[in-house]
């Protein structure tokens, strides 16, 4: 019997295809971003909102993650460039997009006709976390009436956000949600992270977001 | 299809990586995989040893021990730089009491070494 040294990350392939998917991206200008939150927090809404808003402005290619359906494709069909719906029970694995997931989603999208790409991924808070698909910026949803306690019970998936967005800011006089408190959690996390206060249903708050996209949109073309 | 979590993709390539170690070390059995996987990555040793059970069938890793050392979350305070381990789940320096946090460890994911022969 002989020992032999490996020291090999295991999450290695997923990361490989992740960069080749950026890559490809980037050759065609498109900015990708992958939104994650717990199921029901808004991902769907906020596809939906920027969509609307950022028409005639940035042509917006949607890719769906979800365990089964086609619902969420369904409602952003009309407003999208292109969309394209992964249902990760065909998939090896359910819990969470993957790259290999996002390289197939990616060979049936006219990439020249787009310049943003939204990822929504399975709603999970913990597995996601795990996986980067190719994406430029990661986004975090919280929604009120979760509680403001998820930075604390989900640290990860915070600390390595981007952006993390408070939804449904049209409940806080019905829930028991303490905007500073949850700040207070991500910036000890993650101080580099934006924190945009929203409400999808509403569009309070929505601007400084499409700003905030739309500056990351023009900072990715003018970087290559 | 069943609904398989992240950990199937994971022991894919955990079995992959040990066959390609074996092959370059000519060897014609895995006896043991040792793993090191941090207490916050979010992967379940209960969850791999299962799906490895079934993926390594007629293989030569097929058998092998697996073998997981777990690393304990430690965590740095960027303001005054303390290392510690977390006593609850709010994460405070136990030095300054500030909440300003990274991970220093805990999110290991590899294959450390392999024993063939």
């Amino acid at each position: 019997m002989k020992k032999i040294e490996v020291i090999q990350n295991i999450l290695e392939a997923n990361e490989t295809i992740a960069r080749r998917n950026q890559q490809l991206l980037d050759k065609h200008k498109v900015f990708a971003l992958n939104i994650m939150s717990a199921p029901g927090a808004g991902k769907t809404s906020l596809i939906l909102q920027t969509l609307t808003r950022l028409k005639g402005r940035l042509n917006v290619a949607v890719i769906e993650g979800d365990v089964a359906s086609t619902v969420d494709a369904e409602k952003v069909q009309s407003e999208a460039k292109a969309v394209v719906q992964i249902n990760t029970r065909n998939m090896p694995e359910s819990c969470s997009l993957m790259a290999a997931m996002i390289e197939l989603a990616l060979k049936d999208m006219p990439l020249d006709n787009i310049d943003l790409l939204l990822i929504e991924n399975v709603g999970n808070l913990i597995c996601p976390s795990e996986f980067t698909l190719g994406e430029h910026k990661r986004v975090v949803i919280s929604s009120l009436p979760e509680g403001d306690d998820k930075p604390i019970k989900y640290p990860l998936i915070f600390s390595d956000a981007d952006a993390v967005i408070i939804n449904k800011m049209d409940l806080l006089p019905y829930v028991d949600f303490d905007i500073a408190t949850f700040r207070h959690s991500v910036e000890g996390l993650n101080p580099k992270a934006e924190i945009f206060e929203l409400s999808c249903k509403t569009d309070e708050g929505t601007e400084r977001w499409h700003s905030w996209i739309l500056a990351q949109v023009e900072n990715n073309v003018t970087k290559q | 299809m069943l609904h398989q979590m992240h950990e199937f993709g994971i022991t894919e390539n955990i079995i992959n990586i040990a066959l390609a170690k074996a092959n370059e070390a000519q060897a014609s059995k895995v006896i043991q995989i040792n793993l090191v996987i941090g207490e916050m990555a979010g992967f379940v040793p209960d969850c791999i040893q299962f799906y490895f059970d079934s993926l390594s069938k007629d293989t030569i890793t097929q058998g092998a021990i697996l073998h997981f050392e777990l690393v304990p979350t430690q965590l740095r305070c960027r303001h005054c730089s303390t290392l510690f381990q977390p006593q609850d789940t709010l994460w405070s320096c136990p030095k300054c009491r500030s909440q300003s946090i990274e991970l220093s460890k805990g999110r290991e994911l590899y294959i450390e070494s392999m024993e063939v022969e």
